[in-house]
Protein backbone atom coordinates (compact mmCIF):
# COMPACT_ATOMS: atom_id res chain seq x y z
CA UNK A 1 0.00 0.00 0.00
CA UNK A 2 2.69 2.43 1.06
CA UNK A 3 4.61 1.56 -2.07
CA UNK A 4 1.63 2.41 -4.24
CA UNK A 5 1.16 5.70 -2.42
CA UNK A 6 4.87 6.35 -2.92
CA UNK A 7 4.54 5.88 -6.66
CA UNK A 8 1.49 8.12 -6.81
CA UNK A 9 3.22 10.85 -4.86
CA UNK A 10 6.34 10.45 -6.93
CA UNK A 11 4.26 11.16 -10.03
CA UNK A 12 2.71 14.15 -8.35
CA UNK A 13 6.13 15.26 -7.19
CA UNK A 14 7.50 15.50 -10.71
CA UNK A 15 4.32 17.16 -11.92
CA UNK A 16 4.38 20.05 -9.47
CA UNK A 17 6.65 22.98 -10.16
CA UNK A 18 6.86 26.56 -11.29
CA UNK A 19 6.32 25.66 -14.92
CA UNK A 20 3.36 23.56 -14.01
CA UNK A 21 2.13 20.27 -15.25
CA UNK A 22 2.89 21.08 -18.89
CA UNK A 23 6.56 20.36 -18.36
CA UNK A 24 5.68 16.77 -17.86
CA UNK A 25 3.37 16.43 -20.83
CA UNK A 26 5.71 18.32 -23.11
CA UNK A 27 8.71 16.38 -21.96
CA UNK A 28 9.03 14.36 -25.14
CA UNK A 29 9.11 17.39 -27.40
CA UNK A 30 10.54 20.13 -25.25
CA UNK A 31 14.17 19.77 -24.22
CA UNK A 32 13.86 22.37 -21.50
CA UNK A 33 10.86 20.70 -19.99
CA UNK A 34 12.76 17.46 -20.08
CA UNK A 35 15.61 19.11 -18.22
CA UNK A 36 13.33 20.54 -15.57
CA UNK A 37 11.68 17.23 -14.90
CA UNK A 38 14.80 15.10 -15.12
CA UNK A 39 17.30 17.23 -13.29
CA UNK A 40 15.22 19.26 -10.87
CA UNK A 41 11.86 17.75 -10.04
CA UNK A 42 12.72 14.09 -10.24
CA UNK A 43 15.89 14.11 -8.12
CA UNK A 44 14.19 16.38 -5.64
CA UNK A 45 11.23 14.07 -5.26
CA UNK A 46 13.36 10.95 -5.16
CA UNK A 47 15.62 12.70 -2.67
CA UNK A 48 12.72 13.65 -0.44
CA UNK A 49 11.56 10.04 -0.53
CA UNK A 50 15.01 8.75 0.42
CA UNK A 51 15.58 11.33 3.15
CA UNK A 52 12.16 10.62 4.60
CA UNK A 53 12.89 6.90 4.55
CA UNK A 54 16.21 7.43 6.32
CA UNK A 55 14.55 9.55 9.00
CA UNK A 56 11.65 7.15 9.48
CA UNK A 57 14.02 4.21 9.79
CA UNK A 58 16.23 6.13 12.21
CA UNK A 59 13.20 7.04 14.28
CA UNK A 60 12.16 3.41 14.63
CA UNK A 61 15.69 2.41 15.59
CA UNK A 62 16.04 5.27 18.09
CA UNK A 63 12.73 4.54 19.78
CA UNK A 64 13.56 0.86 20.08
CA UNK A 65 17.12 1.42 21.21
CA UNK A 66 16.26 4.00 23.85
CA UNK A 67 13.07 2.20 24.81
CA UNK A 68 11.35 5.51 24.65
CA UNK A 69 8.49 6.33 22.30
CA UNK A 70 9.51 9.98 22.28
CA UNK A 71 13.02 9.27 21.08
CA UNK A 72 13.89 11.24 18.01
CA UNK A 73 16.52 10.34 15.42
CA UNK A 74 18.31 13.63 16.17
CA UNK A 75 18.66 12.56 19.78
CA UNK A 76 22.38 11.96 19.69
CA UNK A 77 23.10 15.52 18.67
CA UNK A 78 23.41 14.93 14.94
CA UNK A 79 21.08 17.79 14.04
CA UNK A 80 22.86 20.44 16.07
CA UNK A 81 26.20 19.05 14.93
CA UNK A 82 25.15 19.38 11.31
CA UNK A 83 23.95 22.95 11.90
CA UNK A 84 27.22 23.89 13.52
CA UNK A 85 29.14 22.27 10.68
CA UNK A 86 27.20 24.28 8.11
CA UNK A 87 27.52 27.52 10.04
CA UNK A 88 31.26 27.03 10.45
CA UNK A 89 31.69 26.21 6.78
CA UNK A 90 29.76 29.29 5.74
CA UNK A 91 31.86 31.53 7.93
CA UNK A 92 35.24 29.96 7.29
CA UNK A 93 34.95 29.67 3.53
CA UNK A 94 33.01 32.85 3.18
CA UNK A 95 30.24 31.04 1.48
CA UNK A 96 27.48 33.39 0.67
CA UNK A 97 24.07 32.31 -0.52
CA UNK A 98 24.94 33.81 -3.88
CA UNK A 99 28.02 31.68 -4.41
CA UNK A 100 28.08 29.05 -7.09
CA UNK A 101 25.25 26.75 -6.20
CA UNK A 102 26.91 23.44 -6.79
CA UNK A 103 30.19 24.10 -5.07
CA UNK A 104 28.31 25.55 -2.17
CA UNK A 105 25.97 22.64 -1.87
CA UNK A 106 28.75 20.10 -2.02
CA UNK A 107 30.84 21.90 0.62
CA UNK A 108 27.90 22.45 2.93
CA UNK A 109 26.69 18.90 2.62
CA UNK A 110 30.12 17.63 3.56
CA UNK A 111 30.32 20.04 6.47
CA UNK A 112 26.88 19.03 7.69
CA UNK A 113 27.70 15.35 7.52
CA UNK A 114 31.02 15.82 9.31
CA UNK A 115 29.31 17.97 11.92
CA UNK A 116 26.62 15.37 12.50
CA UNK A 117 29.12 12.56 12.86
CA UNK A 118 31.36 14.63 15.13
CA UNK A 119 28.43 15.52 17.36
CA UNK A 120 27.39 11.88 17.70
CA UNK A 121 30.97 10.94 18.55
CA UNK A 122 31.07 13.72 21.13
CA UNK A 123 27.85 12.44 22.65
CA UNK A 124 29.29 8.94 22.82
CA UNK A 125 32.45 10.29 24.40
CA UNK A 126 30.50 12.20 27.05
CA UNK A 127 28.31 9.19 27.76
CA UNK A 128 31.43 7.00 27.99
CA UNK A 129 30.17 4.60 25.37
CA UNK A 130 26.80 3.30 24.36
CA UNK A 131 26.02 1.00 27.25
CA UNK A 132 24.14 3.33 29.54
CA UNK A 133 21.07 4.50 27.67
CA UNK A 134 20.01 7.21 30.07
CA UNK A 135 23.50 8.68 30.11
CA UNK A 136 23.49 8.56 26.31
CA UNK A 137 20.19 10.45 26.22
CA UNK A 138 21.41 13.11 28.61
CA UNK A 139 24.72 13.50 26.80
CA UNK A 140 22.77 13.90 23.55
CA UNK A 141 20.69 16.66 25.08
CA UNK A 142 23.77 18.42 26.45
CA UNK A 143 25.59 18.20 23.12
CA UNK A 144 22.47 19.45 21.34
CA UNK A 145 22.12 22.47 23.60
CA UNK A 146 25.80 23.40 23.64
CA UNK A 147 26.32 23.02 19.90
CA UNK A 148 23.09 24.91 19.31
CA UNK A 149 24.37 27.75 21.44
CA UNK A 150 27.67 27.74 19.55
CA UNK A 151 25.81 27.95 16.25
CA UNK A 152 23.79 30.88 17.54
CA UNK A 153 26.97 32.59 18.65
CA UNK A 154 28.55 32.16 15.23
CA UNK A 155 25.45 33.56 13.60
CA UNK A 156 25.42 36.49 15.97
CA UNK A 157 29.00 37.37 15.12
CA UNK A 158 28.46 36.84 11.40
CA UNK A 159 25.00 38.09 10.61
CA UNK A 160 25.77 37.77 6.91
CA UNK A 161 25.34 34.03 6.92
CA UNK A 162 22.16 34.22 8.95
CA UNK A 163 19.83 34.05 5.99
CA UNK A 164 21.57 31.20 4.25
CA UNK A 165 21.74 29.38 7.53
CA UNK A 166 18.05 29.80 8.06
CA UNK A 167 17.30 27.83 4.91
CA UNK A 168 19.28 24.94 6.30
CA UNK A 169 17.72 25.11 9.75
CA UNK A 170 14.24 25.04 8.30
CA UNK A 171 15.00 22.06 6.14
CA UNK A 172 14.67 22.02 2.41
CA UNK A 173 14.57 19.47 -0.34
CA UNK A 174 15.22 22.07 -3.02
CA UNK A 175 18.90 21.51 -3.68
CA UNK A 176 19.14 17.79 -4.04
CA UNK A 177 20.65 16.47 -7.23
CA UNK A 178 21.27 12.99 -8.46
CA UNK A 179 24.54 12.70 -6.51
CA UNK A 180 22.68 13.37 -3.29
CA UNK A 181 20.09 10.77 -4.24
CA UNK A 182 22.76 8.20 -4.94
CA UNK A 183 24.44 8.87 -1.60
CA UNK A 184 21.18 8.60 0.29
CA UNK A 185 20.15 5.48 -1.58
CA UNK A 186 23.41 3.81 -0.60
CA UNK A 187 23.05 4.90 3.02
CA UNK A 188 19.45 3.73 3.07
CA UNK A 189 20.38 0.35 1.68
CA UNK A 190 23.13 -0.15 4.26
CA UNK A 191 21.04 1.15 7.17
CA UNK A 192 17.97 -0.82 6.21
CA UNK A 193 19.84 -4.09 5.92
CA UNK A 194 21.78 -3.54 9.13
CA UNK A 195 18.74 -2.40 11.10
CA UNK A 196 16.63 -5.28 9.84
CA UNK A 197 19.32 -7.77 10.75
CA UNK A 198 19.44 -6.38 14.27
CA UNK A 199 15.72 -5.89 14.70
CA UNK A 200 15.45 -8.90 17.00
CA UNK A 201 17.71 -7.04 19.43
CA UNK A 202 15.19 -4.20 19.58
CA UNK A 203 12.41 -6.72 20.20
CA UNK A 204 14.38 -8.21 23.06
CA UNK A 205 15.20 -4.79 24.47
CA UNK A 206 11.50 -3.96 24.59
CA UNK A 207 11.22 -6.49 27.42
CA UNK A 208 14.02 -4.78 29.32
CA UNK A 209 17.78 -4.91 29.14
CA UNK A 210 18.15 -7.78 31.59
CA UNK A 211 15.65 -9.94 29.74
CA UNK A 212 17.33 -9.14 26.43
CA UNK A 213 20.64 -10.17 27.93
CA UNK A 214 19.14 -13.34 29.39
CA UNK A 215 18.03 -14.28 25.88
CA UNK A 216 21.68 -14.48 24.90
CA UNK A 217 21.87 -11.20 23.00
CA UNK A 218 25.29 -9.56 22.86
CA UNK A 219 24.01 -6.17 23.90
CA UNK A 220 27.26 -4.17 23.92
CA UNK A 221 28.16 -4.97 20.32
CA UNK A 222 24.59 -4.77 19.06
CA UNK A 223 23.99 -1.44 20.72
CA UNK A 224 27.14 0.02 19.22
CA UNK A 225 26.08 -1.20 15.77
CA UNK A 226 22.59 0.26 16.17
CA UNK A 227 24.01 3.63 17.22
CA UNK A 228 26.19 3.52 14.11
CA UNK A 229 23.11 2.89 11.94
CA UNK A 230 21.34 5.76 13.68
CA UNK A 231 24.25 8.12 13.13
CA UNK A 232 24.69 7.16 9.47
CA UNK A 233 21.00 7.48 8.65
CA UNK A 234 20.43 10.82 10.38
CA UNK A 235 23.81 12.23 9.33
CA UNK A 236 23.15 11.46 5.68
CA UNK A 237 19.61 12.79 5.72
CA UNK A 238 20.39 15.94 7.67
CA UNK A 239 23.36 16.71 5.45
CA UNK A 240 21.19 16.70 2.33
CA UNK A 241 18.00 18.26 3.55
CA UNK A 242 18.77 20.24 6.67
CA UNK A 243 16.67 19.87 9.76
CA UNK A 244 13.44 18.18 8.85
CA UNK A 245 11.44 17.99 12.02
CA UNK A 246 9.11 15.30 13.26
CA UNK A 247 9.25 12.87 10.32
CA UNK A 248 11.50 10.51 12.26
CA UNK A 249 9.48 10.89 15.42
CA UNK A 250 6.06 10.57 13.84
CA UNK A 251 6.63 7.82 11.27
CA UNK A 252 7.04 4.93 13.79
CA UNK A 253 4.03 6.19 15.76
CA UNK A 254 1.95 6.30 12.63
CA UNK A 255 2.93 2.71 11.85
CA UNK A 256 2.26 1.50 15.38
CA UNK A 257 -1.13 3.12 15.51
CA UNK A 258 -2.13 1.09 12.48
CA UNK A 259 -0.36 -2.21 12.99
CA UNK A 260 1.30 -3.90 15.95
CA UNK A 261 4.35 -5.71 14.77
CA UNK A 262 7.88 -6.69 15.67
CA UNK A 263 10.74 -4.32 14.96
CA UNK A 264 11.75 -5.99 11.69
CA UNK A 265 8.57 -4.83 10.01
CA UNK A 266 8.34 -1.70 12.08
CA UNK A 267 11.67 -0.54 10.70
CA UNK A 268 10.70 -1.21 7.09
CA UNK A 269 7.24 0.30 7.44
CA UNK A 270 8.54 3.34 9.33
CA UNK A 271 11.03 3.92 6.53
CA UNK A 272 8.27 3.77 3.92
CA UNK A 273 5.98 5.94 6.03
CA UNK A 274 8.70 8.51 6.57
CA UNK A 275 9.33 8.53 2.83
CA UNK A 276 5.67 9.05 2.00
CA UNK A 277 5.35 11.74 4.68
CA UNK A 278 8.28 13.75 3.42
CA UNK A 279 7.38 13.50 -0.26
CA UNK A 280 3.81 14.52 0.57
CA UNK A 281 5.03 17.40 2.70
CA UNK A 282 7.42 18.45 -0.05
CA UNK A 283 4.66 18.51 -2.65
CA UNK A 284 2.42 20.42 -0.29
CA UNK A 285 5.21 22.89 0.44
CA UNK A 286 5.68 23.56 -3.25
CA UNK A 287 2.03 23.61 -4.10
CA UNK A 288 0.31 25.49 -1.33
CA UNK A 289 1.83 28.90 -1.95
CA UNK A 290 3.04 28.39 -5.54
CA UNK A 291 4.99 29.86 -7.21
CA UNK A 292 6.60 30.52 -3.81
CA UNK A 293 7.72 27.65 -1.62
CA UNK A 294 7.28 26.90 2.02
CA UNK A 295 10.34 25.38 3.70
CA UNK A 296 9.38 21.74 3.97
CA UNK A 297 10.79 21.53 7.51
CA UNK A 298 8.24 24.07 8.68
CA UNK A 299 5.46 22.07 7.13
CA UNK A 300 6.58 18.76 8.66
CA UNK A 301 6.93 20.44 12.04
CA UNK A 302 3.41 21.82 11.92
CA UNK A 303 1.83 18.66 10.52
CA UNK A 304 3.91 16.25 12.59
CA UNK A 305 3.40 18.25 15.76
CA UNK A 306 -0.32 18.40 15.18
CA UNK A 307 -0.46 14.69 14.51
CA UNK A 308 1.43 13.82 17.70
CA UNK A 309 -0.81 16.08 19.72
CA UNK A 310 -3.85 14.34 18.29
CA UNK A 311 -2.30 10.94 19.04
CA UNK A 312 -1.59 12.04 22.60
CA UNK A 313 -5.16 13.11 23.11
CA UNK A 314 -6.52 9.90 21.71
CA UNK A 315 -4.26 7.96 24.05
CA UNK A 316 -5.29 10.06 27.04
CA UNK A 317 -8.92 9.34 26.27
CA UNK A 318 -8.49 5.65 25.73
CA UNK A 319 -6.22 4.95 28.68
CA UNK A 320 -7.58 5.88 32.02
CA UNK A 321 -5.06 3.89 34.02
CA UNK A 322 -1.90 5.69 33.01
CA UNK A 323 -0.41 7.21 29.94
CA UNK A 324 1.91 5.34 27.69
CA UNK A 325 2.61 4.49 24.12
CA UNK A 326 3.49 8.10 23.80
CA UNK B 1 34.48 -27.18 43.93
CA UNK B 2 34.64 -27.83 40.19
CA UNK B 3 32.73 -30.74 38.90
CA UNK B 4 35.30 -32.86 37.13
CA UNK B 5 33.16 -35.77 36.02
CA UNK B 6 32.14 -35.36 32.42
CA UNK B 7 29.54 -37.98 31.77
CA UNK B 8 27.78 -38.24 35.08
CA UNK B 9 24.65 -36.11 35.41
CA UNK B 10 25.40 -33.21 37.67
CA UNK B 11 23.22 -33.10 40.71
CA UNK B 12 23.71 -29.40 41.14
CA UNK B 13 21.76 -27.19 38.75
CA UNK B 14 23.40 -23.95 39.77
CA UNK B 15 26.25 -23.28 42.15
CA UNK B 16 27.35 -19.95 43.53
CA UNK B 17 30.74 -19.90 45.21
CA UNK B 18 32.08 -16.96 47.21
CA UNK B 19 29.90 -14.50 45.37
CA UNK B 20 30.14 -10.82 46.11
CA UNK B 21 28.12 -8.33 44.09
CA UNK B 22 28.05 -4.58 44.45
CA UNK B 23 25.51 -1.95 43.60
CA UNK B 24 27.55 1.23 43.57
CA UNK B 25 29.75 0.90 46.61
CA UNK B 26 27.34 -1.18 48.64
CA UNK B 27 27.80 -4.93 48.90
CA UNK B 28 24.42 -6.32 47.94
CA UNK B 29 25.73 -9.86 48.24
CA UNK B 30 28.63 -10.61 50.56
CA UNK B 31 30.55 -13.79 50.01
CA UNK B 32 27.66 -16.11 49.30
CA UNK B 33 28.21 -19.80 48.59
CA UNK B 34 25.20 -21.93 47.80
CA UNK B 35 24.14 -24.94 45.71
CA UNK B 36 20.78 -25.38 44.05
CA UNK B 37 19.79 -28.99 43.61
CA UNK B 38 18.93 -30.22 40.12
CA UNK B 39 15.39 -31.29 39.35
CA UNK B 40 14.02 -29.53 42.39
CA UNK B 41 12.20 -26.37 43.28
CA UNK B 42 13.95 -23.91 45.58
CA UNK B 43 12.32 -20.79 46.94
CA UNK B 44 14.33 -17.79 48.01
CA UNK B 45 12.71 -15.69 50.71
CA UNK B 46 13.78 -12.76 52.82
CA UNK B 47 12.98 -9.16 53.60
CA UNK B 48 13.21 -6.34 51.03
CA UNK B 49 16.79 -5.53 50.22
CA UNK B 50 18.11 -8.93 51.29
CA UNK B 51 19.73 -9.45 47.89
CA UNK B 52 17.33 -12.10 46.54
CA UNK B 53 16.86 -10.57 43.10
CA UNK B 54 20.56 -9.79 42.90
CA UNK B 55 21.43 -13.42 43.60
CA UNK B 56 19.05 -14.50 40.86
CA UNK B 57 20.66 -12.04 38.44
CA UNK B 58 24.13 -13.29 39.36
CA UNK B 59 23.03 -16.87 38.70
CA UNK B 60 21.70 -15.74 35.32
CA UNK B 61 24.95 -13.93 34.53
CA UNK B 62 23.18 -10.60 34.13
CA UNK B 63 25.29 -8.46 36.45
CA UNK B 64 28.99 -8.31 37.34
CA UNK B 65 30.15 -10.24 40.39
CA UNK B 66 33.26 -11.68 41.93
CA UNK B 67 33.41 -15.39 42.67
CA UNK B 68 32.32 -18.36 40.62
CA UNK B 69 28.95 -19.37 39.26
CA UNK B 70 28.43 -22.76 37.69
CA UNK B 71 25.47 -23.72 35.58
CA UNK B 72 24.87 -27.46 35.20
CA UNK B 73 28.48 -28.14 36.11
CA UNK B 74 30.07 -25.56 33.80
CA UNK B 75 31.50 -22.20 34.78
CA UNK B 76 28.97 -19.61 33.67
CA UNK B 77 31.63 -17.28 32.34
CA UNK B 78 32.88 -19.91 29.89
CA UNK B 79 29.46 -20.52 28.40
CA UNK B 80 28.66 -18.75 25.14
CA UNK B 81 25.74 -16.37 25.73
CA UNK B 82 23.39 -18.22 23.43
CA UNK B 83 24.10 -21.60 24.95
CA UNK B 84 23.57 -20.18 28.43
CA UNK B 85 20.29 -18.67 27.24
CA UNK B 86 19.09 -22.10 26.08
CA UNK B 87 19.92 -23.72 29.40
CA UNK B 88 18.70 -21.00 31.69
CA UNK B 89 15.57 -18.89 31.50
CA UNK B 90 15.16 -15.77 33.62
CA UNK B 91 11.88 -14.07 34.39
CA UNK B 92 12.46 -10.61 35.79
CA UNK B 93 10.51 -8.76 38.40
CA UNK B 94 7.58 -7.16 36.64
CA UNK B 95 7.69 -3.39 36.74
CA UNK B 96 4.11 -3.59 37.96
CA UNK B 97 2.42 -0.47 36.67
CA UNK B 98 0.76 -0.55 33.30
CA UNK B 99 2.13 1.54 30.52
CA UNK B 100 5.64 1.34 31.88
CA UNK B 101 6.92 -1.02 29.29
CA UNK B 102 8.21 -0.34 25.84
CA UNK B 103 6.79 -3.75 24.96
CA UNK B 104 3.27 -2.27 24.96
CA UNK B 105 3.16 -2.37 21.20
CA UNK B 106 4.28 -5.97 20.90
CA UNK B 107 1.71 -8.69 20.45
CA UNK B 108 1.54 -11.38 23.14
CA UNK B 109 2.41 -14.11 20.63
CA UNK B 110 5.47 -12.21 19.40
CA UNK B 111 6.57 -11.56 22.98
CA UNK B 112 6.37 -15.26 23.75
CA UNK B 113 8.25 -16.03 20.55
CA UNK B 114 11.14 -13.94 21.89
CA UNK B 115 11.72 -16.81 24.29
CA UNK B 116 12.70 -18.91 21.29
CA UNK B 117 15.47 -16.53 20.31
CA UNK B 118 18.24 -18.64 21.88
CA UNK B 119 17.13 -21.56 19.68
CA UNK B 120 16.94 -19.63 16.43
CA UNK B 121 19.88 -19.13 14.10
CA UNK B 122 20.43 -15.48 13.22
CA UNK B 123 17.91 -14.16 10.71
CA UNK B 124 16.10 -17.48 10.54
CA UNK B 125 12.34 -17.31 10.80
CA UNK B 126 10.46 -19.28 13.42
CA UNK B 127 10.44 -23.04 12.89
CA UNK B 128 7.60 -25.44 13.47
CA UNK B 129 9.17 -26.40 16.79
CA UNK B 130 9.22 -22.73 17.80
CA UNK B 131 5.52 -22.31 17.08
CA UNK B 132 4.71 -25.48 18.99
CA UNK B 133 6.72 -24.34 22.00
CA UNK B 134 5.07 -20.92 21.96
CA UNK B 135 1.59 -22.36 21.79
CA UNK B 136 2.35 -24.80 24.58
CA UNK B 137 3.74 -22.02 26.77
CA UNK B 138 0.83 -19.66 26.17
CA UNK B 139 -1.70 -22.41 26.84
CA UNK B 140 0.03 -23.46 30.04
CA UNK B 141 -0.35 -19.95 31.46
CA UNK B 142 -3.89 -19.59 30.11
CA UNK B 143 -2.76 -16.73 27.91
CA UNK B 144 -3.51 -18.37 24.55
CA UNK B 145 -6.82 -16.54 24.18
CA UNK B 146 -5.20 -13.14 23.91
CA UNK B 147 -2.18 -14.16 21.90
CA UNK B 148 -3.12 -11.62 19.24
CA UNK B 149 -3.40 -8.64 21.59
CA UNK B 150 -0.64 -6.15 22.29
CA UNK B 151 0.71 -6.12 25.84
CA UNK B 152 -0.42 -2.53 26.27
CA UNK B 153 -4.03 -3.70 26.15
CA UNK B 154 -3.66 -6.37 28.83
CA UNK B 155 -4.16 -6.07 32.57
CA UNK B 156 -1.14 -6.39 34.84
CA UNK B 157 -2.01 -10.00 35.67
CA UNK B 158 -2.63 -10.94 32.05
CA UNK B 159 0.62 -9.33 31.07
CA UNK B 160 2.46 -11.27 33.78
CA UNK B 161 1.06 -14.50 32.37
CA UNK B 162 2.37 -13.61 28.91
CA UNK B 163 5.80 -12.82 30.36
CA UNK B 164 5.71 -16.12 32.22
CA UNK B 165 4.87 -17.87 28.95
CA UNK B 166 7.84 -16.08 27.37
CA UNK B 167 10.10 -17.56 30.06
CA UNK B 168 8.59 -21.02 29.61
CA UNK B 169 8.95 -20.91 25.82
CA UNK B 170 12.74 -21.04 26.23
CA UNK B 171 12.27 -24.65 27.40
CA UNK B 172 15.39 -24.26 29.49
CA UNK B 173 16.49 -26.80 32.06
CA UNK B 174 16.83 -24.16 34.74
CA UNK B 175 14.19 -21.51 35.33
CA UNK B 176 14.83 -18.47 37.49
CA UNK B 177 11.74 -16.47 38.42
CA UNK B 178 11.71 -13.22 40.32
CA UNK B 179 8.37 -12.68 42.08
CA UNK B 180 6.38 -14.56 39.46
CA UNK B 181 3.16 -14.26 41.46
CA UNK B 182 3.12 -10.48 41.33
CA UNK B 183 -0.21 -9.22 39.96
CA UNK B 184 -1.68 -12.71 39.61
CA UNK B 185 -5.11 -13.35 41.08
CA UNK B 186 -5.60 -16.35 43.43
CA UNK B 187 -6.73 -18.86 40.79
CA UNK B 188 -3.76 -18.02 38.61
CA UNK B 189 -1.41 -18.14 41.57
CA UNK B 190 -2.64 -21.68 42.09
CA UNK B 191 -2.20 -22.38 38.38
CA UNK B 192 1.36 -21.14 38.63
CA UNK B 193 1.96 -23.48 41.57
CA UNK B 194 0.67 -26.47 39.62
CA UNK B 195 2.70 -25.42 36.61
CA UNK B 196 5.93 -25.29 38.61
CA UNK B 197 5.21 -28.65 40.20
CA UNK B 198 4.66 -30.12 36.74
CA UNK B 199 7.90 -28.56 35.48
CA UNK B 200 9.85 -29.99 38.38
CA UNK B 201 8.21 -33.39 37.92
CA UNK B 202 9.43 -33.34 34.31
CA UNK B 203 13.00 -32.82 35.51
CA UNK B 204 13.35 -29.03 35.31
CA UNK B 205 14.96 -26.97 38.02
CA UNK B 206 13.04 -23.97 39.33
CA UNK B 207 14.50 -21.25 41.54
CA UNK B 208 12.01 -18.60 42.53
CA UNK B 209 12.10 -15.48 44.64
CA UNK B 210 8.79 -15.24 46.46
CA UNK B 211 7.23 -12.91 48.98
CA UNK B 212 4.21 -15.15 49.41
CA UNK B 213 5.67 -17.40 52.13
CA UNK B 214 2.78 -19.85 51.94
CA UNK B 215 3.59 -20.43 48.27
CA UNK B 216 7.32 -20.46 48.92
CA UNK B 217 6.82 -23.29 51.42
CA UNK B 218 5.30 -25.46 48.68
CA UNK B 219 8.78 -25.81 47.23
CA UNK B 220 11.26 -28.58 48.02
CA UNK B 221 13.89 -26.33 49.53
CA UNK B 222 13.88 -22.85 50.94
CA UNK B 223 16.79 -20.42 51.03
CA UNK B 224 16.46 -17.66 53.62
CA UNK B 225 18.37 -14.45 52.93
CA UNK B 226 18.99 -11.35 54.96
CA UNK B 227 21.27 -8.36 54.41
CA UNK B 228 23.19 -9.87 51.50
CA UNK B 229 23.82 -13.23 53.14
CA UNK B 230 22.25 -16.66 53.08
CA UNK B 231 21.23 -17.32 56.66
CA UNK B 232 19.58 -20.70 56.11
CA UNK B 233 18.98 -23.36 53.50
CA UNK B 234 16.83 -26.37 54.22
CA UNK B 235 13.75 -28.42 53.39
CA UNK B 236 10.47 -26.52 53.42
CA UNK B 237 9.00 -28.87 55.99
CA UNK B 238 11.82 -28.47 58.52
CA UNK B 239 11.11 -26.69 61.75
CA UNK B 240 14.56 -25.08 61.49
CA UNK B 241 13.57 -23.52 58.15
CA UNK B 242 10.40 -22.13 59.67
CA UNK B 243 12.33 -20.66 62.59
CA UNK B 244 14.80 -19.02 60.18
CA UNK B 245 11.98 -17.50 58.12
CA UNK B 246 10.20 -16.17 61.19
CA UNK B 247 13.47 -14.72 62.46
CA UNK B 248 14.36 -12.78 59.29
CA UNK B 249 10.87 -11.33 59.22
CA UNK B 250 11.34 -10.08 62.79
CA UNK B 251 8.85 -12.61 64.16
CA UNK B 252 6.05 -10.61 62.56
CA UNK B 253 4.60 -13.79 61.04
CA UNK B 254 4.15 -17.37 62.11
CA UNK B 255 4.07 -20.62 60.15
CA UNK B 256 1.37 -23.18 60.82
CA UNK B 257 0.40 -26.56 59.46
CA UNK B 258 -3.14 -26.31 58.16
CA UNK B 259 -4.95 -28.83 55.96
CA UNK B 260 -1.71 -30.60 55.05
CA UNK B 261 0.06 -27.39 53.96
CA UNK B 262 2.45 -24.98 55.58
CA UNK B 263 0.77 -21.61 55.90
CA UNK B 264 2.27 -18.27 56.90
CA UNK B 265 0.03 -16.00 58.90
CA UNK B 266 0.59 -12.46 60.07
CA UNK B 267 1.24 -12.17 63.81
CA UNK B 268 -1.14 -9.64 65.28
Amino acid sequence: MLLIVSCGLMWLGIAVGSTGFESLTNMQRDAQAMLIVRDIRLPRTVGAWLAGALLGLAGAVAQGLFRNPLADPYLLGSASGASLGVALAMVLFGVSPLAAQWALQLGLTGAAFLGAVAAVLLTLLLAKGVQHTLRLLLAGVVVGVVLGALTSLILLVNPAVMQAMQAFMLGSTAFMGWTACLLMALALLVCLMAAYMMSHVLDGLALGEATAQSLGLQLPQMRAALVAVLALATGTAVAQTGLIAFVGLAAPHLVRSVVKTTHGWLIILSGLTGAVLLVAADILARWSVAPQELPVGVLTAVLGGGYLLWLMHRHAHRQTGGGSGL
Amino acid sequence: MTNGNNNAITLVAARAYQITAKLGNVDVLSNISIDFCRGGWTSIVGPNGAGKSTLLKVLAGLIPYTGTVELLGQPLQNLPAKQRARQLSWLGQSSGGLGESSADDLIAYDVTMLGRMPHQPWLASASQADHIAVEKALRSTQAWDWRGRPLGQLSAGERQRVLLARALAVEADVLLMDEPLANLDPPHQTDWLLLVKALVASGKTVISVLHEITFALQADDVVVMSAGRVVHQGACGDAASHRAIQAVFAERMTIHHIAGQWVALPKI
